[in-house]
């Protein structure tokens, strides 16, 4: 048992820490830390930066461009990276789609689109959840129906994030009604500009447009965008899943978050003292801190598991229950916290650099509570996880 | 003892819950949202021609009713349809104070609020003041026979529809002494009265006023010089027995549209309220509901006693559905799924109108301390 890092990983900090203090533009980092909305172009700028840094891809075998980190490091970095306010690496092509296409794509399709995931020539967006199929996502039924060189698809797709943005989608697709729903689902690149394809805004409760609907109305997508094999993409999307929740407990964001609520204590005042100091708010404070300690250790210890060699089994499953209560619950301090300023809706503060109503922490926190409510209901519902700790503990 | 409604008070909510559920749809609703009033006149007229702001004042002040019950029965019905119109506003805060302590001239012009044809907002908070009620750095000095005003208020609900603002400002004492602080009807379009208005996140309008040399006659002032704070303390137990009923209302939509979700919504082959995840979890709302639905009789039925026990009542009213109503909104968005986080769903305004509640006249911590410490007394 030893809680320290060692020389190597402390070196390794202190790398990105320099490379973050140089090359992280500032203007970046004041939005994300004031937590106002990032454009397409703030996105692919910071890809840019990490891309030329060879950063671009922590998870990706060096073969593919990548930088093939062990868990440690690429924990390090998420650490960091969450501290110093860089933007949140967009994951649709770099970590969905490109670890299914390095082990299941053709020589071609790793060829074709994996330079054009760290150049930023596309943007992917992921074709998933339904309308009829949420947590149930095998029972999805757009439907894709081989004629000559082309699977003709049609069907609709819901919740598909920065879809506003992309070029391409990757999407579960029905090809098969016979068999089994697991059985008959093939996984089908496709480019965005085809006719058919019409993409429409969903507005969250937060007023922000940041998921779309996509339908798919007699859409001809060329056989050669199947990855793999038609009829196993249940498999690709599994494996796709267990990608999705590398950083699963977003310790770092909850680190960030949980400076970010002890900023607005010091600065907010409750019957003339700083409002920390208020036993009532500073005990909730220490709970939640106290609870992010253990899961900072609890991920570290997942972590070290995975760097050598083992795979995470439902452990990811826990964290990503516990990471997301701790998020919430941060959130909720932070909206706690600016009393009667929460109330004002300041959407043109939050977007861009007008006078904030209140004092400028203010601003973003009631709608960041409000949407981060979506923490324990995507990439699989805290119900959905608690179920396959379950099943997996009780060996159902 | 009685738990049901007077036969008024049962006439009053069948009016309203009906009127309501024909008229304040989800998308109407949201349409007055987006508006630039961020309210309806339409509404607000034909809900004041029912009765709706007459309810809520003694038959003494040209009402016909105005007790704590009149006041919980409407606010739960118009948070149950999630009302985004200034009732508590107008009515409560700014028609209550011109009721208690008005001279009869400010007194003349309730008959105009319970007509609708009159708005008030109560300009109290400052940004610096949080929820603590005496803190009150605006400045009223003497000037010859009149009074200037100077300072800035905070989060000042309905400030740029109101006609009239009350104002609240210090005479004489310290920050946040609860002697000195007075109060001034002040009209809208004063010199020197300023305003930034803007939309609130559930919905509504509120506005930062500034007060710059802001003068008014000595007649402006509401009740006597210096003791504002007992008469406002009044009024916003009222406004906390309203608040806490609109939530509450708002709280049954939540839960009711939760198990609509629930018996409708199918995945993995069955409606998904027949997983007993999702089972207890509803039944832990309803009887979490159940504790609400008293807590709010607690706070109506005090709200005629001795302001010493009726705050006590009032802040643990407050507490328990501040803590209750977050339970609700956040389990009922989660229990939905992702349809609840979008605009255009009724749940996503009645979560917000449920949280946002907790932000007004203090927060379930605040309300918890104020419970203790007036428990101790």
């Amino acid at each position: 048992m030893d809680l320290n890092y060692t020389a190597e990983e402390v070196a390794f900090r202190e790398e990105v820490r320099e490379f973050l203090k140089e090359k992280l533009p500032k203007e970046l980092s004041a939005k994300v830390k004031a937590r106002k909305h990032l454009s397409k172009d703030d996105m692919e700028r910071w890809h840019a930066i990490l891309n030329e840094k060879g950063w671009l891809a922590p998870n990706w075998p060096k073969e593919f461009g990548g930088a093939e980190w062990n868990a440690v490091q690429k924990h390090i970095f998420e650490e960091e990276t969450a501290r110093a306010g860089s933007p949140r690496i967009v994951p649709f092509g770099l970590s969905m789609l490109a670890p299914v296409l390095q082990k299941f794509g053709s020589k071609e399709q790793q060829d074709y689109y994996l330079p054009r995931i760290l150049n930023g020539d596309d943007w992917w967006c992921q074709g998933y959840s339904e309308p009829g199929a949420g947590s149930d996502l095998a029972s999805l039924k757009t439907r894709a129906v081989r004629e000559g060189d082309h699977y003709i698809v049609n069907g609709q797709k819901t919740w598909t994030t920065l879809g506003q943005y992309a070029n391409m989608i990757f999407c579960l697709v029905r090809t098969d009604t016979e068999v089994k729903q697991q059985e008959g689902i093939s996984f089908l690149l496709i480019d965005m500009n085809t006719p058919g394809i019409e993409v429409r805004p969903i507005i969250l409760l937060d007023g922000v447009h940041e998921v779309n609907e996509v339908f798919f109305d007699n859409v001809k997508v060329p056989v050669e965008n199947l990855v793999g094999e038609e009829n196993k993409g249940w498999t690709y999307a599994k494996y796709l899943l267990t990608h999705e929740r590398t950083n699963i407990a977003g310790v770092g964001y909850s680190q960030a978050g949980l400076e970010s609520v002890k900023r607005i204590a010091r600065a907010e005042s409750a019957n003339g003292k700083p409002l920390i100091e208020n036993p009532y708010f500073a005990a909730r404070l220490a709970q939640v801190e106290i609870d992010l300690m253990a899961m900072a250790t609890s991920n570290m210890r997942i972590i070290s598991k995975a760097a050598a060699g083992q795979a995470p089994g439902v452990e990811s499953s826990m964290l990503k229950v516990k990471g997301t209560i701790i998020r919430q619950e941060l959130n909720d301090l932070a909206r706690r916290a600016v009393g009667p300023y929460a109330m004002p809706f300041p959407s043109e503060s939050v977007e861009g650099d007008n006078d904030p109503i209140g004092p400028d922490y203010a601003a973003p926190v009631s709608a960041a509570y409000f949407n981060n409510r979506k923490l324990s209901i995507f990439g699989g519902s805290n119900e959905i996880q608690r179920g396959i700790i379950a099943k997996v503990k009780m060996g159902g | 003892m009685n738990f049901d409604l007077t036969e008024e008070r049962q006439m009053l909510q069948d009016t309203l819950r009906r009127y309501l559920s024909d008229k304040y749809d989800t998308a109407s609703r949201n349409k007055i949202i987006d508006s630039d009033a961020g309210m309806s006149a339409e509404v607000w007229a034909q809900l004041a021609e029912l009765g709706v702001i007459g309810a809520l004042f003694t038959e003494e002040d040209g009402g016909f009713g105005g007790k704590g019950f009149d006041i919980s029965t409407v606010f739960e019905e118009l948070g149950r349809a999630g009302v985004v119109e200034p009732f508590l506003d107008t009515a409560i805060l700014g028609g209550g104070l011109l009721a208690a302590i008005g001279s009869d001239d400010q007194k003349a012009l309730v008959e105009e609020v319970i007509g609708g044809g009159l708005h008030l907002a109560l300009a109290h908070g400052e940004p610096a003041s949080r929820f603590d009620l005496s803190r009150v750095e605006t400045t009223a000095k003497a000037d010859g026979g009149d009074i200037v005003l100077n300072g800035r208020k905070a989060v000042v609900v309905n400030a740029e529809a109101a006609d009239h603002l009350i104002v609240s400002a210090r005479e004489s004492g310290s920050a946040a002494d609860k002697d000195g602080i007075s109060l001034f009807l002040v009209e809208k379009d004063a010199a020197g009265l300023t305003m930034r208005g803007y939309p609130m996140l559930a919905g509504g309008r509120a506005a930062e006023v500034t007060l710059d040399g802001v003068k008014v006659p000595a007649s402006a002032r509401l009740g006597e010089a210096g003791k504002g704070f007992a008469p406002l303390m009044d009024v916003i137990a009222k406004a906390n027995v309203a608040l806490a009923a609109e939530a509450l209302g708002a709280m049954h939509s939540a839960v009711e549209l939760t198990r609509e979700y629930l018996t409708t919504r199918k995945q993995f082959g069955r409606p998904i309220g027949t997983f007993q995840a999702l089972a207890h979890r509803y039944s832990d709302l309803l009887i979490e509901m159940e504790q609400a639905t008293s807590a709010v009789i607690n706070a109506a039925g005090h709200l005629e006693v001795d302001a010493a026990e009726r705050d006590r009542q009032i802040a643990s009213t407050r507490n328990l559905i501040g803590r209750v109503g977050r339970l609700v909104a956040e389990e009922s968005i989660q229990m939905h799924g992702g349809i609840a986080m979008t605009k255009e769903y009724e749940l996503a305004h009645i979560a917000k109108r449920i949280v946002m509640t907790d932000h007004r006249f203090g927060d379930t911590d605040y309300h918890l301390e104020r419970f203790i410490e007036l428990s101790a007394a």
